[in-house]
């Protein structure tokens, strides 16, 4: 995230509430594509343009809501091949990791959602009606909460690329969305997991938004022939990372 | 911070197949006594509704205490609050409209209280990012006075904060640039 604050001012606007705990780490400059990317056209009129305002974390943001209880989660859920009478088609994967924060501690409990195109590379959305069939059988969306290890799992069909509108032979990588609640208000995120080795990588500039090549790489898995099960599924790992403590002592806020 | 956080990409135009729910918008059930609505309108940069927005809010209840899972402050104990509303537009008009309570006064650092507010997570197709910003009230003169955080932001700028009331319930409009460019926060 872009702050465009001075040091100076930080530590002048911080000083009134000095005392509130700031539970999650600030991350560095460049872990997140900037709102503003002019190769991503629709950034242009969707970005703020003043900069951000620092704002120290209150019980407010270190807070976060546990919807597992609301949202009645069924195991079939993380099994986006079983939600119609037949398969769909495409090749059957299972995607799973484990979800932690940036101190290696595994978040427990927490709502991972997905959604994705079919194996064509379309979405069950009636905005999205590029020429490529529908399946019947393959609505493309996902959720579950994490076990005590901090680990997901999702069963689905390795999702196609797809052309979009950004500029001329413009084409998406394969990718799924992640929804990610966290813990906290602070934690919540959401990215896109790619697959290894997409020959649509250098072309795309959502993927190309993250600058640093490491950082990039975060958000693509790895093939694991070790997941992979016999005569049913290859497998796909794809852990991630979110915002942990800062390295001031936590202090509850009372 | 011993590993790098997974870096964010945009929620992009189909997120409606995977993230609302029915009852997403409500904080509270329809029918809960002192029920209020907030709605508003997402607008870009050329001052057009933003139809593909999803907007997600979190807040205290009205004594002021959190329906979190950690307990930090006191937990909420009203029931059916979940503090949590997420809305995602899947028609053209940029809107949002939640079903809550107004909050109460959560507590801030040195014994002092945060005026009544609601802290907002705005996501949509062309945002690479969460933004993110925060409700106040119009009808909170005092308390928004002594608000810590809504001191931080510059005097000529914190009406862009303040929803409006109205019947039922408060508006308030979030402007992604232009001259009444809402404030947004690094968290």
């Amino acid at each position: 995230m872009s702050t465009e604050q001075t040091e100076e001012t930080t530590a002048s606007i911080y000083a009134p509430v000095v005392d509130t705990p700031t539970n999650y780490v600030r991350e560095p400059a460049g872990a997140h594509p900037p709102l503003d990317y002019p190769p991503y056209k629709s950034t242009a009129l969707r970005h703020p343009t003043q900069p951000l305002i620092y704002l120290p974390q209150t019980i407010s943001e270190v807070t976060g809501p546990a919807l597992g209880e609301t949202l009645a989660i069924a195991p079939g859920d993380a099994d986006l091949t079983g939600q119609h009478e037949g398969e769909p088609i495409g090749e059957r994967i299972t995607v799973s990791g484990r979800i932690f924060d940036t101190e290696g501690k595994p978040l427990r409990n927490t709502l991972v959602e997905v959604w994705q195109a079919n194996a064509c590379g379309r979405y069950r959305h009636r905005w999205d009606n590029w020429p490529a069939p529908l399946d019947p059988n393959f609505s493309g969306a996902g959720r579950c909460l994490t076990d005590d290890e901090g680990r997901y799992r999702f069963t689905t069909i390795k999702p196609g690329p797809y052309p979009w509108g950004n500029h001329y032979n413009a084409w998406r990588p394969a990718h799924i969305h992640f929804s990610l609640m966290g813990r906290a208000f602070a934690q919540r995120l959401v990215t896109q997991m790619y697959f290894p080795g997409d020959p649509f990588f250098p072309y795309d500039p959502i993927f190309n938004s993250v600058r640093d090549e490491a950082a990039r790489q975060r958000m693509v898995s790895t093939f694991s022939i070790h997941g992979t099960q016999p005569d049913w599924a290859a497998a796909y790992e794809f852990d991630i990372f979110l915002r942990g403590p800062a390295a001031t002592p936590f202090e509850e806020a009372h | 911070m011993i590993f790098q956080t997974t870096p964010s990409q945009t929620v992009g135009p189909y997120f409606a197949i995977g993230l609302p729910w029915a009852e997403g918008p409500n904080v509270v059930a329809p029918g809960t006594p002192g029920a209020i609505t907030i709605s508003g309108t997402i607008y870009d940069g050329a001052g057009q509704p933003i139809p593909d927005h999803l907007i997600e809010t979190w807040q205290a209840d009205p004594d002021g205490r959190y329906a979190d899972a950690h307990g930090y402050g006191g937990a909420s104990s009203m029931a059916g609050f979940r503090g949590f509303a997420r809305y995602g537009v899947e028609v053209g008009d940029g809107e949002y409209r939640i079903l809550t309570v107004k909050p109460g006064r959560a507590v801030a650092p040195g014994g002092r209280r945060q005026a009544p507010h609601i802290a907002v997570n705005l996501m949509a197709r062309g945002m690479l990012h969460r933004v993110v910003t925060r409700i106040y009230f119009g009808d909170e003169v005092e308390a928004n006075v002594e608000d810590p955080i809504l001191g931080l932001v510059p005097a000529d700028r914190r009406h862009t904060l303040i929803a409006t009331p109205e019947d039922g319930g408060y508006r308030f409009d979030i402007h992604l640039q232009g001259p009444d460019e809402t404030v947004f926060f690094d968290v």
